[in-house]
């Protein structure tokens, strides 16, 4: 029997990375910022997935997964990224409140 | 204790990314983050992917933030109000956590004491193969997406300039 410390040592991991990542979304003003929090929640689904993994025996099914969503959350990064920086030479800004009101 | 340490340490640096008001400074914080959950997957016995995402979460990702905002030029370090007031972020957030902890928390056993006998490139390259491909697409269509973007980009300034 596996001791739970480790488990339950990820799942704290997991659940403050979900809510840090969270509160990054809802607080920030800020295009990079909303990347950097998407990163954070990211990073608290991919614990996650190794958790249910190693939980239920199956670890490298979890691998597999956790590899799909580093691929995908690499993507979403870059593409958010490059439309960043386009927003900032287009208008100048990359305040979400400003952005929301601007006509070009 | 190591994994108490490595979590704290963890959402330390992740917290420090979120609230950061420069964001050169919440780029490296989050890269500490990615390093340190690499180390929390090893840990999880998953050694293949903990050495991808410290390779392409704490290195590449923080590339291409640096490059990014090198690029798109760092704003001033204002503190602006956010769009969402900040006690009610905290008290959903808040929220959310303590509804995963309840739910998830007193169901946390090991189902099975039987690990997986297949290796990792197995059940990738063999069980998994529709994920590969899923793959596969996702990053010709991040490429043509950032291409596409830029040229963009480019066509509008010739445009303005002429």
């Amino acid at each position: 029997m596996m001791s739970l410390s480790l488990p339950l040592m990820a799942a704290v991991a997991v659940l403050g990375l979900l809510g840090i990542g969270l509160l990054g979304l809802l607080v920030t003003r800020n295009l990079i910022k909303v990347v950097v929090g998407l990163q954070v929640l990211v990073k608290g689904a991919l614990l996650a997935l190794l958790l249910a993994g190693r939980l239920s025996g199956q670890v490298q099914t979890g691998q597999t997964l956790a590899l799909t969503v580093i691929v995908a959350d690499t993507i979403v990064s870059v593409v958010a990224l490059a439309l960043a920086v386009q927003v900032r030479r287009q208008f100048g800004t990359l305040d979400l409140q400003a952005l929301s009101t601007l006509r070009r | 204790m190591f994994d108490l340490l490595i979590v704290a340490a963890m959402l330390g640096c992740a917290f420090q990314a979120v609230r950061g008001t420069r964001l050169l400074i919440a780029a490296l914080w989050l890269a500490g983050a990615s390093a340190l959950t690499a180390i929390m997957m090893f840990r999880l016995g998953a050694p293949e992917v903990a050495v991808i995402e410290l390779s392409v979460g704490a290195g590449l990702v923080t590339v291409l933030f640096v490059f990014a905002i090198n690029i798109a030029g760092e704003e001033p370090p204002v503190t602006l109000r956010s769009l969402v007031p900040a006690p009610l972020a905290w008290i959903v957030a808040l929220c959310a956590v303590g509804l995963g902890a309840a739910m998830a928390l007193p169901n946390l056993r090991v189902e099975s004491s039987l690990l997986q006998a297949d290796k990792f490139a197995t059940v990738l390259w063999e069980h998994r193969s529709l994920d590969v491909l899923l793959q596969v697409v996702l990053i010709i269509g991040g490429v043509l997406a950032v291409l596409g973007l830029l040229a963009e980009g480019r066509a509008n300034a010739r445009k303005e300039s002429q």
